[in-house]
């Protein structure tokens, strides 16, 4: 076994070190040293997506990466998605009204697909939204919440910029 | 004394959202607990082999290896779980001297984290000696067959013939008579939060408990207990706040609650043991594959005289409790929404070298709708007719219900007519023949298919039985199985607020928001004054055996059971009201959350009660009891055991689907594009409608997902050829379709609220609509849909053989 190493990076705006072995997977990291439990496992062979964060501002599956490889990097999982005041994302309050959840498991990566399609593209059709959150599976909602409520979060974004 | 809906009804935004959405929720992967080890299963790479020997020392060297389970165990320490079936199946929670699926569970490593009881695992030698494989349920019958089960002496688990009716006469009067093969695939609803289990063993007081994310039927408690040789009230079974999904798939978890249960009793430390994607693909649970053979008899003017129907349902490896559910399930509602009165049914439950099968979103239903639908499209083909009018001629009348199926079934009301020509207009069914005609005349491939099917709810407990011979349930002696119950308690706090109490284990049906709606309404408050408790624990809810979170029971039962609770804690609040105003309690009106004096305007309000009751329990009246809460167990009236001639209400509340499907196919890629899809629904009164139609969405995708993409397909040998999301295709948001809701209310009137179950909703008729659809848009060329799922590349196949033929 490889000796364990050293791993620092800003989550969720604060900087966070930690010691892991190299062969840790980043979601492990996240969540069983960093207590941070909201981004879900669902294959841990990247299809699903339920992984997903965004690492330098960027969508990524954490289950598809180690945690050394996330040294120095800034990563943002659901539990930063809302303001530090509490009021919710965009995203957040418009999966809330459209009925975008219903066991929430596939949620956290979807709203992180969802901001990541949103900064690439900020006014995506309902063409492009399926096609932006096709990495993402989700088996309770038959995806039209979801679609639904990334529109309607892209619309306020929008207006509000 | 009726409460005003304010709340019931509305489509009120989810309390369960929040949490979720921030990343609060807690699922068992997240739970915290003290002394917590890490398991991993060695499975079987074999679909079927002897187990020679298994050497597990030096892996049990390796550091931080706290214990090892194996086979041998299990043998001791656990017996094997109780079956539904006469068969001697001997199914443990792993496997003692053979394997008989790829995937079935070896040892267990018991270690410190995760990765170093997967490194365990590397260093086990198991010395098999392979054994030949079947996989096909009817070749599986065969004398020659590999047998999985020494001591059963066939592979056959289950069989049973019935005969409701004369369908011998009704055949030989037929002017017209129908027969076709089909097959049915086996797949899974693959939640995307896989199993979990935590357990923990007292040894001061010989308690297990086991954290899992199980959502029912709660009959597979005691099941469990007794695998593990433990009295029932030394099992006690939690489940988390959050369940990342089931759709039935979630009960095939009891065996690893055992083996968990078990690693965590050999080693004394807590373990936990979440399944990765694979292990879940490889072996959790699916529905069964399913060979069926149908017969339709009819007359010219499409009256449908009778059915009969043999079919082959593949169980896997070992027959698993609830099945053969898959065979009976839909018994009640064998005859789905039409009139005729003679079937003939001979069911065969086969084991063979796959992994085991339970309820699956639809539990037989997908099967049942795929044969009766396509052999009422073949019927209309046959006489020349337009399906619709085929079905229409056939339906079961308004005015007929509650209507009495020959199965035992009791329909509790439905406008099938309504609903069916509701779809028919909201799809234009008309002008979609008119697009139709001028697509042929243009050389496209354009088809319109229609389906519907009886939604049932509910299950009844009993019907599980009609698996065994009238003889035996016949014997003196034999107890007979029955039910369909659930409970909740509603109580006052010192202050009163509200805190309702449910033994359900939802996955995601948003119960704390539909429960707190309900009570709202029944007691005049705010849901926003209401909290909800869900969080099932056997130690501390009330529950029967039919308890749990399937076979679209809340809807029916659940709410029964809150709004009952509800009422009685309201009669309670009036009576104690009553007592302190010194009148009758028939002058004080409950209203706006309080007791109102009919005549001089006194009003008491739930705090005024709950401050009194709490803190001044003299003040309650002589003959009352103290404490103001109040439990309900609601229970169906007609859940009764099956007779002695095989009928049975096997669930509770009828639903009604009726679909419209558009689509049409690329003659050269055979891709299907669906242009259309209509969906009507009755589910009674319906309480949120927005949580209702999220079910419609799930259900559909559902039963896409299965008519389209996903197999867990096996080859010849037994190797499973689906063990990643990469083999096994989970439909996307791209391939998700559009669908065009309306309802129908018929409210049950054998429920609190007049709501019907809608949980499984369309999953059961898209294979069927599906189906139709692409029949009738190859129609010029001849191509039959008997087989699922219609993939391209076999559908192309299809399309090229007819070509080829012409």
């Amino acid at each position: 076994m490889a000796e364990p190493r050293k791993v620092s990076f800003k989550i969720n705006g604060a900087v966070r070190e930690g010691t892991t072995e190299p062969r840790k997977l980043l979601v492990d990291f996240i969540r069983d040293d960093l207590g941070l439990t909201g981004t879900h496992i669902g294959c841990e062979h990247g299809i699903c997506g339920a992984c997903t964060i965004l690492f330098n501002g960027e969508a990524a599956r954490s289950c598809l990466m180690l945690a050394v490889q996330a040294d120095g990097a800034e990563i943002t999982t659901v539990e930063g998605l809302a303001a530090p005041d509490g009021t919710l994302h965009p995203l957040q309050q418009a999966f809330w009204e459209h009925h975008a959840l219903q066991c929430g498991f596939c949620t956290p990566g979807m709203l992180m697909a969802a901001c990541d399609l949103l900064r690439v593209n900020p006014s995506p059709t309902e063409e492009e939204i399926r096609t932006g959150l096709s990495a993402v599976l989700c088996r309770c909602t038959g995806y039209q919440g979801i679609v639904d409520a990334v529109k309607a979060a892209a619309d306020r974004m929008r207006s509000s910029n | 004394m009726a409460a005003t809906q304010k709340w019931v009804g509305q489509p009120l935004k989810r309390t369960e959202d929040p949490r979720l959405l921030v990343g609060d929720g807690v699922f068992i992967a997240d739970q915290l607990f003290p002394n917590l080890h890490h398991a991993a299963i060695l499975r079987s790479p074999h679909a079927h082999a002897r187990i020679r020997s298994i050497d597990a020392s030096a892996a049990l060297r390796l550091p931080g290896v706290v214990g090892i389970v194996t086979g041998q165990d299990a043998a001791k320490m656990t017996r094997p779980f109780a079956v539904g079936v006469r068969a001697p199946v001997k199914y443990y929670c792993m496997a003692v001297d053979k394997v008989r699926f790829v995937g079935e569970p070896v040892a267990v490593v018991v270690a410190t984290n995760r990765y170093l009881a997967e490194d365990a695992l590397d260093l086990i030698q198991v010395d098999y000696e392979p054994l030949s494989a079947v996989v096909d349920p009817e070749r599986a019958l065969a004398a020659d067959a590999p047998l999985l089960h020494e001591e059963v002496g066939s592979n056959l688990a289950c069989h049973r013939h019935i005969v409701y009716g004369d369908p011998d006469a009704a055949f030989a009067d037929a002017e017209v008579v129908i027969s076709e093969r089909f097959v049915f695939p086996k797949y899974g609803s693959t939640p995307i939060e896989t199993y979990g289990v935590v357990a923990s063993f007292d040894r001061t007081s010989d308690v297990l408990t086991i954290h899992a994310n199980f959502m029912g039927p709660f009959i597979l408690h005691p099941i469990t207990a007794r695998a593990l040789n433990l009295p029932e009230n030394k099992l006690r079974l939690v489940v988390p706040p959050d369940i990342g999904g089931s759709f039935g798939i979630k009960t095939g978890i009891f065996p690893y609650m055992s083996l968990v249960g078990l690693a965590a009793m050999k080693t004394g430390v807590t373990v936990k043991w979440i399944e990765d994607r694979r292990e879940h693909l490889l072996a959790s649970s699916s529905g069964t594959d399913r060979i069926a053979y149908r017969e339709l008899a009819a007359r010219r003017d499409g009256t449908i005289l009778a059915m009969r129907t043999r079919w082959y349902d593949n169980v896997g490896g070992y027959i698993r409790t609830p099945e053969p559910g898959c065979s009976f399930r839909p018994i009640g509602n064998w005859f789905g929404a039409y009139r005729f009165q003679h079937l003939e049914a001979d069911a065969n439950v086969v084991m063979t070298n796959k992994s085991l099968t339970g309820p699956n979103r639809g539990y037989a239903c997908g099967h049942l709708y795929f044969e009766i639908e396509r052999m009422v499209d073949l019927l209309a083909e046959k006489i020349g007719m337009d399906p619709a009018e085929v079905r229409r001629r056939n339906f079961i009348q308004p005015g007929e219900f509650p209507y009495r199926t020959p199965s035992g079934g009791l329909y509790d009301s439905g406008d099938y007519p309504a609903a069916f020509e509701k779809a028919l207009e909201l799809a234009d069914y008309a002008g979609l023949r008119r697009s139709q005609e001028q697509a042929r005349a243009d050389g496209r491939l354009f088809g319109v298919g229609l389906a519907v099917a009886v939604d049932p709810s509910v299950s009844n407990m009993g019907y599980i039985t009609v698996a065994l011979d009238p003889e035996i349930r016949g014997r003196p002696g034999y107890l007979p199985k029955s039910g369909a119950l659930e409970a909740a308690t509603v109580k006052v706090d010192p202050l009163g607020r509200i805190i309702g109490v449910l033994g359900s284990a939802p996955q995601g049906q948003g119960h704390r928001t539909v429960v707190a709606q309900i009570i709202a309404d029944e007691l005049g408050i705010a849901p926003d004054d209401i909290t909800i408790v869900d969080e099932m624990d056997t130690f501390t809810r009330v529950w029967g055996i039919s308890s749990g979170t399937y076979s679209s029971r809340f809807g029916s039962v659940g709410t029964s059971a809150a709004a009952l609770a509800a009422r009685r804690l309201r009669d309670k609040l009036v009576r104690f009201a009553s007592y302190l105003m010194e009148v009758p309690p028939e002058s004080v009106v409950w209203s706006e959350g309080g007791a109102h004096h009919a005549n001089n305007g006194q009003v008491l309000t739930l705090k005024d009660l709950a401050g009194r009751a709490h803190w001044d329990v003299e003040s309650i009246p002589p003959g009352m009891e103290a404490g103001l809460e109040a439990t309900a167990v609601f229970a169906f009236p007609e859940a009764k055991a099956p007779d002695l001639q095989d009928r049975v209400n096997s669930s509770n509340t009828y639903g009604f689907i009726a679909e419209v499907m558009a689509v049409e196919i690329d003659p050269d890629t055979a891709a299907i594009k669906i242009l259309k899809y209509v969906t009507v629904h009755d589910a009674g009164e319906i309480i949120n409608p927005a949580i209702v139609e999220g079910q419609i969405y799930g259900g559909a995708l559902h039963g896409l997902g299965g008519a389209l993409y996903e197999e867990l397909a096996y080859d010849e040998q037994g190797q499973a050829l689906a063990g990643s999301f990469m083999d096994y295709l989970v439909p996307t948001a791209h391939e998700a379709v559009k669908i065009d809701i309306a309802h129908v209310v018929s409210p049950s009137p054998f429920t609190t609220l007049g709501a019907k179950g809608l949980g499984e909703s369309s999953s059961m008729t898209v294979p069927a609509v599906l189906a139709n659809a692409v029949t009738d848009a190859l129609k010029p060329l001849g191509v039959h849909i008997r087989e699922l799922p219609i993939t391209p590349s076999r559908l192309w196949h299809l399309m090229e053989s007819a070509r080829s033929k012409r």
